[in-house]
C-alpha cells in the first residue's frame, strides 16, 4: 500500500457548520466567521490559540487572505487548497498531516463556498485559457453523471424502470434525512411521484436527482491525539485519510464502462488498509458519501464495498442504506438535501460524523456508532479525485 | 507541373440537413445551415472527400466570411490537414469571387471551394429563394474527370445587388433591370466559349445568378442539347455555379460538354468536356439526394440561429473564447482531429497525450488523425442545462473503429436517433462563438 497513514495520531476536538442553502443575507466572510466561530467555541479555544489554518474553496476566493482578512488572523500560516468538489476534504487532510508531522499543535481546516451570488445554475468553472475543445467545458455535471444510469442498466441488465426507482429512492431517502436536519438546505420530505415527475436536467436526471446548489461553510479544529482530552471529553480520532487522483483514463479507454469510479475503489482500499478495516459493511456505523447525483450514490455503494457489483440498486430499494437500514448513508441529508457548497462539503460530511460519533445528532442520532466513513469526489465519471476518510470515537 | 493540361479531377458538394418549415411561409425546400455551420465548416465538408493528395493551392470563396482580417481558408486548410507549403487564401465579397478561384485553381492545379450562409430579412426574397451550402472543384493534371475547353468573362458595373459590410442582409434593385443587363452578357460569354471550342451548342448548360429572372429563363437564354438548368437550391451566393456544375456532373455521361455560366456583376463561363473517368469518380452523395434528405425546423428556431430573434438561453455562463496560443499548439487536434497512438502498445489517445495511458511509455507517440474514422456510441446524454445557441446539447462517448475514445457533441441532433451502439462519423463544426472567436471543432453525426 502506498500510504502509511496517520491512524490515531490526530483528533478533531471541535467542529462548526453553517446552515447550508440560499444564504442571500450572508457573504463568504460571514459564512467563514460563522463556521470557524462554532468550531472554536465547541473546542473552547480562541482564534489566536490556532497555530495554522487551511482554507478550501473552489471559487469563492483565492489565497489564504480569503480567510485571514475576515477573521483578522495575525501573521499565521493560512493555506488555500482546491481539489474540485473534494476541496473541503483536502483542506482537512492537509491540516491533519501538519499536526501529525509535529509542526503544529492546533490547526483549523475550513471549507467555504458562496455559489448563489453568480445568478447561474450549478457550478461555475474558472478554467485556464484553452483551445476550447474539452468536453467538460460544455458538458455539465448532471449530464456527465447521467452517463452512469444507462451504462449501469445495460451492464447489469437492470430494468430501466427499476433503476429509475432506485434513483428515486436515493433522493427520497436523503430528503427524509434532510428534513430532520436543522442545517440542511432542503428540510422537506419529497414524494416519489414528485421526484420522478420533475423537470429533466440531463438524461433521466430531473432536478430532484441533483444536489442542492448552496452557500455554506464548515470547519474542524485538529490537535494531536494525545492532547485531545485537554479540549473535549469526546474527541473524534482520525483513522484514515486517502486520496486518489485518476489518470482520466476512462474518457479515453473503450474498456471503461461508466459503472464505477476506479479512483473511489483505490481510495477506499487505501483508507480501509490505513484504518485496519477488513469488512466495511459490518465495521462501519455510518457513511457520508458524495451523492452529487442519485446514480452516483448507487455506484458508490459498490465502489466503497457496501454492496456487491450489480446489486446496489436492489439494496438501495430494499432500504439497506436508509437511516434505519443496515448501514446509514447520508443520514444528514447528503449533498442532495443538506446542499453542496463545494469547498464546504467534505467538512460538512465530517461534521455529521463528528455529531453522530459524539451522540449529538439529535433527532437523527444513530444507536451507538463507533466508526464513520466520509467519501468526497471531484470530477466526473472517467476522471476524478476521490477522498475517503475513516474517523472513530475510540483511540485504537 | 509537367506542362500537361490541367483539368477537373474531382468535385464535391455539401448541403446542410435543415429546411425552413412551413410555418415560415416558405415552401419546405429552402436549405438552411445549422446554427453551428458557417462558410468555413461547410467548405470543409464539401472538400474533405475530394482531397486525397495535397492540391497545388486552396482558394476559398464566400459572400459570408466568418472572419475578416483573418484568412478563413487557413482553418479549411488545417481541417483538410494540408501541408503548410500549400497556399490558401480567401476570395471574399460578391458571388463572383468563386470564378476568380476557378481561374486561380486552374492555373495551379488547385482546389477551389465556395461556401455561403445566405441570410435574408424575414419575409424577403433572399430568405425565400436563397440557399446555404458549399461546393468544391479540384483541378490537376492527371486522372481528369473533365477537360477544360475554355474560360471567359465579361465585366459590368451594375447596381443590382449590394450589401453594407456591417449588415448580414442585403438589397436588390428591380429584378427586370438586372435581367436586361445580364441577358446579353450571358449569351455573349456562351457564344465566345462555344465558338472557341468549335461547338454549336453544349450538352449541358447551367446558368446561375443572383438575378432570379436569369436563372428562371436559363434554358431560353442558352439551351443545352441534353439539359438546361439553373441553381439547384435557389441563389446560394458564391456556391451557386459550383453547385449547379456538381448537380450536372452527378448525372452527365462521359464525353459530354458542360457549360457553366454565372451572371454576377458581369458574366463568367467555364466550358468542360467530361471524360470516361467521370462515372467512377462522382461525389459520394449527389446534390439531388442531399436536397431530398432535409428535415424542417420551426421558423423561430431558424430566426434565432441567424441572430434575427433573441432567445432566452439556459441560465449558465457563456463560455470563454478559445485562446490563441493553446489553439495554435493544438492545431493538429482542434482542426485535424489528430490523436496520438502509442508506438509501444498501440493505445490511441484522443485528444493527444504524451504519456501512454495504457503502458506509461513517454513520448513514444505517433500522430494519427481520426477525422475520417467512424465510431460507435458507448453511452450518451441529453444535456438540458449546458450553454448552447440551440439547446439541448446531446453528448456522446464515441469509441472509434481502430481504437480511441472521446466525448463529443452531436451535430444536427435528433434525440430520437441517438442510442448506445449508434454509428457516428465526424463533421467539422463551430461549438460556439465567444469574444468574436469561432470555436471550430469536430462533432459526431449519427449515420
Amino acid at each position: 500500500m502506498a500510504s502509511k497513514g496517520i491512524k490515531d495520531a490526530v483528533a478533531i476536538v471541535g467542529m462548526g457548520c453553517t446552515r447550508f442553502g440560499e444564504r442571500w443575507e450572508s457573504s463568504t466572510d460571514d459564512l467563514l466567521i460563522e463556521a470557524v466561530g462554532e468550531a472554536l467555541d465547541s473546542a473552547g479555544v480562541q482564534r489566536d490559540d490556532i497555530d495554522a489554518w487551511w482554507l478550501g474553496t473552489l471559487g469563492s476566493g483565492q489565497s489564504g487572505l480569503t480567510l485571514s482578512r475576515p477573521l483578522g488572523i495575525d501573521y499565521k500560516p493560512v493555506t488555500r487548497v482546491e481539489n474540485y468538489c473534494a476541496t473541503g476534504s483536502e483542506s482537512f487532510r492537509n491540516a491533519c498531516y501538519a499536526v501529525a508531522s509535529g509542526a503544529y499543535d492546533r490547526v483549523v481546516a475550513v471549507g467555504v463556498e458562496k455559489l448563489k451570488d453568480s445568478g447561474f445554475s450549478g457550478l461555475l468553472r474558472a478554467d485556464p485559457p484553452s483551445d476550447g475543445t474539452a468536453a467538460e467545458l460544455s458538458l455539465t455535471a448532471p449530464a456527465a453523471f447521467s452517463l452512469l444510469d444507462p451504462a449501469y442498466t445495460a451492464k447489469y441488465g437492470v430494468d430501466p424502470i427499476a433503476m429509475r426507482e432506485a434513483m428515486t429512492h436515493v433522493a427520497w431517502k436523503n430528503h427524509v434525512n434532510g428534513a430532520r436536519n436543522p442545517k440542511a438546505q432542503f428540510r422537506k420530505e419529497v414524494s416519489r411521484e414528485t421526484i420522478e415527475g420533475a423537470l429533466k436536467v440531463a438524461g433521466r436526471l430531473g432536478i430532484f436527482d441533483c444536489s442542492g446548489v448552496s452557500d455554506g461553510a464548515a470547519a474542524a479544529m485538529i490537535v494531536r491525539a494525545e492532547d485531545a482530552y485537554d479540549y473535549t471529553d469526546r474527541p473524534i480520532f482520525v483513522k484514515a485519510l486517502a486520496l486518489a487522483s485518476g489518470p482520466m483514463r476512462g474518457g479515453l479507454d473503450p474498456a471503461y464502462d461508466f459503472t464505477t469510479f476506479p479512483e473511489v475503489v483505490h481510495s477506499a482500499a487505501d483508507a480501509y488498509a490505513q484504518a485496519g478495516i477488513t469488512d466495511p459493511r459490518s465495521q462501519l456505523s455510518l457513511a457520508e458519501v458524495h451523492d452529487c447525483f442519485t446514480p452516483t450514490e448507487i455506484v458508490l455503494m459498490e465502489d466503497l464495498g457496501f454492496a456487491d457489483r450489480g446489486q446496489a440498486w436492489k439494496d438501495v430499494l430494499a432500504g439497506e442504506f436508509d437511516a434505519d437500514g443496515r448501514l446509514a448513508v447520508n443520514v444528514d441529508g447528503g449533498l442532495k438535501s443538506f446542499g453542496h457548497p463545494v469547498g464546504a462539503s467534505g467538512l460538512r460530511m465530517l461534521y455529521e460524523a463528528f455529531l453522530q460519533l459524539r451522540g449529538d445528532a439529535g433527532e437523527r442520532q444513530l444507536g451507538d456508532p463507533r466508526l464513520a466513513l466520509t467519501h468526497n469526489l471531484g470530477g466526473r465519471p472517467g476522471g476524478c479525485v476521490s477522498f475517503v476518510s475513516v474517523v472513530g470515537n475510540e483511540r485504537g | 507541373m509537367s506542362g500537361a493540361a490541367i483539368g477537373l479531377v474531382g468535385y464535391g458538394a455539401y448541403l446542410p440537413s435543415y429546411r425552413l418549415g412551413s410555418d415560415s411561409g416558405v415552401r419546405g425546400t429552402r436549405v438552411v445551415a445549422s446554427f453551428d455551420e458557417d462558410a468555413t465548416t461547410m467548405a470543409v465538408e464539401a472538400a474533405r472527400e475530394l482531397v486525397r493528395t495535397a492540391p497545388g493551392s486552396l482558394w476559398w470563396a464566400s459572400t459570408s466570411p466568418p472572419y475578416l482580417d483573418k484568412t478563413n481558408a487557413a482553418a479549411v486548410h488545417a481541417a483538410l490537414r494540408l501541408p503548410s507549403a500549400v497556399p490558401a487564401a480567401d476570395l471574399v465579397g460578391s458571388a463572383r469571387s468563386t470564378f476568380a478561384g476557378v481561374r486561380a485553381a486552374l492555373a495551379s492545379g488547385g482546389l477551389v471551394v465556395a461556401a455561403d450562409v445566405r441570410i435574408g430579412k424575414p419575409g424577403s426574397a433572399d430568405e425565400k429563394s436563397g440557399g446555404d451550402g458549399a461546393a468544391a472543384l479540384l483541378f490537376g493534371e492527371s486522372d481528369l474527370i473533365a477537360e477544360v475547353l475554355g474560360v471567359a468573362s465579361e465585366t459590368l458595373e451594375v447596381l443590382d445587388r449590394w450589401r453594407d459590410p456591417q449588415r448580414t442582409t442585403g438589397e436588390q434593385w428591380e429584378e427586370r433591370f438586372g435581367f436586361e443587363q445580364y441577358a446579353d452578357l450571358v449569351r455573349a460569354v456562351a457564344a465566345r466559349l462555344l465558338d472557341e471550342a468549335g461547338l454549336a451548342e453544349a450538352d449541358h448548360v447551367v446558368v446561375t445568378s443572383g438575378n432570379s429572372g436569369i436563372t428562371k429563363r436559363a434554358g431560353a437564354l442558352v439551351k443545352g442539347a441534353l439539359s438546361s438548368s439553373g441553381s439547384p437550391i435557389g441563389f446560394s451566393g458564391s456556391v451557386d455555379p459550383l453547385l449547379g456544375l456538381a448537380a450536372v456532373l452527378d448525372v452527365a455521361g462521359p464525353g459530354e460538354t458542360v457549360l457553366v455560366l454565372s451572371a454576377v456583376d458581369g458574366c463568367d463561363g467555364l466550358l468542360l468536356r467530361t471524360t470516361d473517368l467521370l462515372p467512377t469518380r462522382r461525389a459520394g452523395r449527389t446534390v439531388a439526394d442531399q436536397i431530398a434528405a432535409g428535415r424542417a425546423i420551426p421558423y423561430p428556431t431558424y430566426l434565432s440561429w441567424r441572430g434575427l430573434l433573441d432567445r432566452e438561453l439556459p441560465r449558465r455562463p457563456e463560455p470563454d473564447r478559445p485562446a490563441g496560443p493553446p489553439s495554435a499548439r493544438a492545431s493538429a487536434w482542434k482542426f485535424g482531429f489528430g490523436g496520438t497512438r502509442c508506438i509501444e502498445c498501440g493505445f490511441v489517445h484522443v485528444p493527444p497525450l504524451r504519456v501512454c495511458r495504457s503502458c506509461s511509455a513517454v513520448d513514444a507517440m505517433e500522430t494519427v488523425s481520426l477525422a475520417d474514422r467512424t465510431g460507435t456510441v458507448a453511452t450518451f446524454t441529453i444535456d438540458r442545462l449546458a450553454f448552447s445557441p440551440s439547446p439541448p446539447v446531446i453528448d456522446v462517448v464515441v469509441d472509434f473503429e481502430g481504437g480511441g475514445r472521446t466525448t463529443l457533441e452531436v451535430a444536427d441532433a435528433d434525440p430520437d436517433r441517438v442510442d448506445v451502439g449508434s454509428e457516428v462519423s465526424l463533421v467539422f463544426r463551430r461549438l460556439f462563438t465567444a469574444g468574436a472567436v469561432h470555436n471550430y471543432f469536430w462533432k459526431a453525426r449519427v449515420r
